[in-house]
């Protein structure tokens, strides 16, 4: 099929630059941070060191790890319920075990192997069952919890000396300090973000939030793909899990209640669509930190009340997603 | 499974080659309905083999059987003389076949090169090669005459460059097999040109082409073969040459053409009509009509000719406000308004029958009498619900009056066969008592008997007074119920004239005309 | 086909059956644990047991379902009715805590009004989001939802309000002719909504447009006004619900009053039969599922299981009420000829024909 051979084209047209419409959301929510931070920097003091912005990191990795699983689900056009059900059965499983005397590893690899097998669940449960993805994972919400709550009803601090030591581990860039649970944090964003750049997996996760029907007539591997993003949540819910065990250092079934809310908060404050196909891992990596600057900005206030989070963070919703609802009828 | 041997069937001269597709006596049913009922269909290496048949034919369906939407309740598909079994789209286009789908089959929120290489993309280390991906998407597009840039996003382009992306897909994939499912409707003539010149061109290297279009020169100009489909079944297996184009609108349409024979209408004359009952000026919207004038009078079918994508279904919506109309007025008995809504239209005595029964007309899990009732209970609102023995008397009279079966009001309505939905759909128009009927496609896939009677009740109701806009892509059943002709192109309506003895041949020549006259104007 | 049926098919056909049918075989469970479970006593002038407890404590849950049917029967979804619960709450208690007099009638009567009024804007709010704006219903609902306990938290500011007002504890511990006011409240509003639905075209109309919106449209029923009011319905249910809640315990926590009722409402709701498609509705299922998911909550202490374990039940009863629903599952148990041919998809909205 190559008789009519064309030359390839020479791209004569030097157009000036402009970010292209699809990435505007992100761009916005960085402005919004940039924003916040220069306003805070502004009022507070104590707020221009970097080592602040440093913090955001560490104290938001378990959200940002999350966030990124949370991501997949959405960009099919699911939704994943479960992941801070399945956080608080992570910090379970992990002070349980390290309890019973584990060795560290085979606590890390049950919570993680766990956390997957769930996923798997739901994804089954969503894809071939036909169970919307709201009621699958409002059982895998339920199942999780309840699970947490038969392993034990009360808390368990952990004070395995390699969970400790991995907890207060840091590193330091000049005088400023990181600890690993944010580069483990920062690492799977990578990741993630190569996964759905650069992989048939991740181009398929695009096309099934796009038109679900088309990505099956064009022969992709829906089946797969679609079980697919539920495992990755599980797994990554897993994960953030274990970051949060090792942020909080002790197994509780009342950890992490509506974390959910807060990951699917990020997210969409990170630019990504509800209704599935546009967005991308980095803006959920923003949506976390914006959260994670306002939190930051009303402990330095020190006036505001805690309860002022929820309401900023819904009013940014309602932001967001008034601005997409608006932004998307435009394109039709 | 019997064997069967067609001693009718003809082969392409010169061939006694296999077939590259085979399939025999497909038979696929969707509940009670019957969509295809042993069809078969042969396709050889290096033709373009044209399917064939009204909407509703089975065309649609029975492509779906071979890529492996569907699954087949009965029948053998076999490639290459080997017994295949597809269960999914990935396992058909894993055996050569390859697709382009009626509706645009893309996912628009991804770039056009990914569109076009979804699945197989070139790969490096594991990753995807953007570039490579989006030079080679390019080459394929600048084939086809399309200069855009593949990393761009899809749904950024205008419909006609998404359905040419789609063709650049399925020709892309170097298929054994290549189906083309009315992939012209929203191409213009210069783009059909480029999509045929590779057509014929891969057509020569011995891919088998699958083509379908409701475009009687299309087939005519491209296809090699065809088989006709009508009502599921199987008519005939023709070579287009051999074939004249009144023989395959015959053999398409069917006993049908006696059936409208025997319907009788009295003719109008002009002393009648007195002050129209609507009028539409400059009714127009932004990619979808051009400005429009229109006349409607008491007693009178206007019947509305035109190719799909014409503007005829689009005229409709506006006169119903189904849309929102960006210019023009609609006076109903001189009361001049832009209709905002279908709530204006239904107060204003007027009535609109969508094209879409299944997903603009049925509500499905409600019962027959509900949806009966539907439109004379909204315009009520829900704190006047109507009396019980107001309901019984309704639905009893219409369902007696458009022998709707079964005759049981508590049936819910999504069991009903098509003919039957279309009726309770007219009923609930008639239960308003409009004096403005518009009737889209009503007699669409619906079965024989069904369509006759629909078709009286409609000059039954002209009779009466009222005033009918009648759409329909069979001319020959909107020449013979119309009193008056409008015929639409190109998103505007291009003639109007007094339904005095036209043809067929006449209609498809004012469609035609204006579309060759055009072509050599742009040549 | 119906004529030939015999009278157990036709009644096993019957829509109610399965969810009846798990309530009784839950309260068999129950009995067989402890005989006595059904018994009850008449102590002055009220009736006590277990049965009447279940009923007691199903007040809220049915409360909010009933909202919530209406508002799935249209094809949306409420996740916000936990947050209005306890906006409602906090607001009641601070009115009543701030007033002159703290424990008359007229106090309990305009607190609690004015906390109604609030949930029905509330309610209204997101019908907004939904009919005007076109919002999915989860994504405008959630906006509530996270934004809501905040403002709750802000309107009690933080604290554990407790109340003291006879009247307004009557909403909970309360009994008019024998049986528990709470109970009554609720049972009361089903058989308002189920009058307001069906004596009137009201409910016909709310399952057109779940069924089919553009259908719907086009046949002229006012789609958007119907949403809204749903909406607004549910925001009231809610809110009435969040002040049985705090009631019972004559004190708001803005923090846990009503969390999670949302998923509970939902899953009784599922149960009751009615579709998360939307479509037709069943308040009698609704009714029924907020019983069962009052019993079930009764029966893990009753048959000696922890009440850790809660959750774990319902997860078990989540996943196989909505696997007796789905279609597919079903295919798979009947033996069957072939594998069920995929319906086409409809292509999204938006997309041109």
């Amino acid at each position: 099929m190559s008789a009519v051979t064309v030359p390839p084209s020479t791209w004569d047209r030097v157009r000036g630059y402009a970010p292209p419409p699809r990435y505007l959301p992100i761009v916005a929510t960085f402005a919004l941070f940039l924003g916040l931070y220069g306003l805070g920097g502004i009022r507070y003091e104590g707020l221009s060191d970097p080592q602040v912005l440093l913090s955001l990191l560490l104290d938001n990795a378990f959200l940002i790890v999350l966030a990124v699983g949370m991501t997949f689900v959405i960009l099919t056009g699911g939704i994943d319920l479960s992941v801070g059900s399945v956080v608080a059965l992570s910090t379970m499983i992990a002070a349980r075990t390290l309890q019973m005397g584990w060795s560290p590893y085979l606590a890390i690899a049950a919570v993680l192997v766990t956390g997957t097998l769930l996923g798997l669940l739901m994804g089954v449960l969503v894809h071939y069952f036909d169970i919307q993805p709201f009621i699958a994972t409002l059982a895998g919400l339920f199942l999780a919890r309840g699970l947490t709550y038969l392993i034990s009803v009360e808390s368990i601090s952990i004070t395995d000396t390699t969970f400790t030591s991995l907890a207060f581990k840091t590193v330091y860039i000049g005088e400023y300090y990181l600890r690993w649970t944010a580069i483990v944090a920062l690492l799977t964003v990578a990741v993630a973000a190569f996964v759905l750049a650069r992989t048939r997996f991740g181009r398929t996760v695009y096309a099934i939030g796009g038109n679900e029907s088309s990505a099956m007539l064009m022969g992709l591997r829906v089946a797969a793909t679609k079980v697919g993003v539920y495992v990755i949540s599980g797994f990554c819910a897993s994960l953030a899990g274990l970051l949060f065990s090792l942020y909080i250092l002790s197994g509780n079934s009342l950890h992490a209640v509506g974390m959910e809310l807060d990951a699917i908060a990020a997210v969409v404050i990170g630019g990504t669509l509800l209704t599935g196909g546009r967005g991308y891992v980095l803006g959920s990596l923003l949506g976390v930190l914006v959260l994670g600057m306002i939190k930051t900005l009303i402990s330095f206030d020190g006036t505001l009340s805690s309860y002022w989070m929820r309401i900023i963070t819904g009013l940014l919703l309602l932001a967001f997603v008034i601005v997409q609802r608006f932004a998307t009828r435009r394109q039709r | 499974m019997t064997q069967l041997t067609r001693s009718e069937s003809v082969a392409p001269p010169g061939t006694d080659r296999q077939p590259v597709i085979e399939m025999r006596d497909i038979s696929i049913t969707f509940g009670a309905v019957t969509a295809l009922d042993q069809v078969s269909v042969r396709l050889f290496p290096g033709e373009v083999h044209a399917l064939m048949g009204e909407n509703g034919a089975g065309k649609s369906t029975l492509i779906k059987a071979l890529t492996g939407v569907y699954s087949v309740d009965a029948g053998t598909v076999l490639v290459d003389g080997e017994q295949h079994e597809f269960h999914s789209p990935a396992a058909s286009q894993a055996a050569g076949i390859s697709t382009v789908y009626q509706e645009v089959n893309l996912v628009p929120n991804l770039t056009v090169a990914e569109n076009m290489m979804l699945g197989r993309e070139p790969r490096r280390f594991g990753a995807i090669n953007v570039r490579a991906m989006n030079r080679s998407a390019r080459r394929t597009l600048l084939e086809l005459g399309l200069d855009i840039d593949p990393g761009s996003v899809l749904e950024e382009h205008p419909i006609a460059v998404q359905q040419l992306v789609a063709i650049a897909r399925a020709v892309d994939v170097q298929a054994k097999v290549l189906i083309l499912d009315e992939p012209t409707s929203s191409l213009d003539a210069d783009e059909v040109e480029k999509l045929f010149t590779v057509m014929r061109h891969l057509r020569d290297e011995g891919v088998a082409i699958v083509f379908v279009s409701h475009f009687l020169d299309q087939v005519y100009e491209i296809a090699d073969r065809m088989t006709i489909l009508r009502n599921g079944r199987m008519v005939e297996e023709r070579m287009v040459a051999e074939t004249s184009r009144l023989e395959l609108v015959r053999l398409m349409i069917g006993r049908e053409l006696e059936t409208l024979d025997r319907l009788d209408r009295a003719p109008r004359t002009e002393a009648e009509t007195g002050a129209p009952v609507l009028t539409a000026v400059g009714l127009g919207r932004k990619n979808t009509l051009q400005a429009t004038d229109l006349e409607l009078f008491e007693g009178e079918v206007v019947g509305v000719a035109g190719l799909l994508g014409s503007g005829r279904t689009e005229l409709a919506r506006l006169l119903f406000g189904a849309d929102h109309a960006d210019t023009g007025e609609v006076a109903v008995r001189s009361e001049k308004r832009r209709l905002r809504s279908p709530r204006h239209a239904i107060d204003r005595k007027i009535a609109f029958s969508s094209e879409n029964r299944k997903s603009e007309g049925v509500v499905g899990d409600l019962t027959v009498a509900d949806n009966m009732l539907l439109a004379l209970q909204a315009s009520r609102g829900w704190l006047r619900p109507l009396p019980q023995a107001t309901r019984t008397r309704l639905v009893q009279e219409y369902m007696a009056a458009l022998d709707i079966r079964p005759a049981d009001p508590t049936a819910l309505m999504r069991n009903l066969s098509g003919g039957n939905q279309q009726k309770v759909l007219l009923a609930r128009w008639l239960i308003t008592q409009p004096e403005i009927l518009i009737l889209d496609e009503p007699t669409r896939g619906i079965d024989i008997g069904a369509k006759a009677q629909i078709q009286a009740k409609v000059a039954e109701l002209a009779e009466k007074g009222m005033a009918v806009v009648f759409i329909s892509a069979e001319l020959e059943e909107v020449l013979r119920l119309s009193d008056r002709l409008v015929v639409m192109r190109d998103r505007r309506k291009i003639d109007e004239r007094p339904n005095d003895d036209v043809s067929v041949r006449d209609v498809l020549e004012i469609i035609a005309g204006e579309a060759r006259a055009e072509g050599e104007t742009d040549a | 086909m119906p004529e030939s049926a015999t009278l157990v098919r036709r009644a096993l056909q019957h829509p109610l059956v399965w969810p009846v049918l798990a309530l009784a075989v839950l309260v068999l469970v129950n009995v067989l644990a402890k005989p006595t479970f059904l018994n009850v006593r008449m102590q002055d002038g009220h009736l006590y047991g277990n049965v009447i407890d279940i009923l007691r404590n199903s007040a809220p849950i049915m409360l909010v379902a009933l909202g919530m049917t209406l508002v799935i029967a249209t094809r949306g979804i409420d996740l916000s009715v936990g947050a209005i619960a306890a906006i409602a709450a906090a607001i009641a208690c601070t009115r009543i805590v701030g007033a002159g007099d703290e424990g008359a009638l007229v106090t309990a009567v305009a607190a609690t009004t004015y906390a109604l009024v609030v949930c029905l804007l509330l309610g209204a709010w997101n019908g907004f989001l939904v009919s005007v704006l076109g919002i999915q219903p989860i994504i405008a609902t959630l906006i509530l939802m996270v934004a809501g306990r905040g403002i709750s938290m802000a309107i009690t500011d933080g604290q554990i309000t407790t109340v003291n007002n006879p009247w307004f504890s009557d909403l909970a511990s309360g009994f008019v002719l024998t049986l528990p006011l709470a109970f009554l409240i609720a049972a009361g509003m089903m058989l308002l909504a189920a009058a307001l639905t069906r004596r009137t075209a009201l409910g016909m109309l709310i399952e057109a447009v779940g069924i089919n919106p553009e259908a719907s449209r086009l046949a002229g029923v006012r789609s958007r006004t119907i949403i809204w009011t749903v909406y607004a319905f549910s925001g009231l249910c809610a809110g009435l619900a969040g002040l049985v809640i705090a009631a019972n315990t004559n004190s708001v926590n803005a923090n846990s009053l009503g969390l999670w009722i949302e998923l509970d409402a939902i899953l009784a709701v599922v149960i009751g039969g009615t579709s998360l498609m939307g479509g037709r509705f069943s308040l009698a299922g609704t009714f029924v599922g907020a019983l069962f998911i009052a019993t079930l909550a009764r029966t893990i202490p009753n048959i000696g299981i922890p009440s850790e374990v809660n959750y774990l039940f319902k997860a078990i009863v989540v996943i196989a009420v909505c696997l007796l629903q789905s279609p597919k599952a079903r295919a798979m148990l009947r033996p069957h000829r072939r594998a069920a041919a995929p319906r086409p998809t409809t292509a999204k909205a938006g997309t041109p024909a």
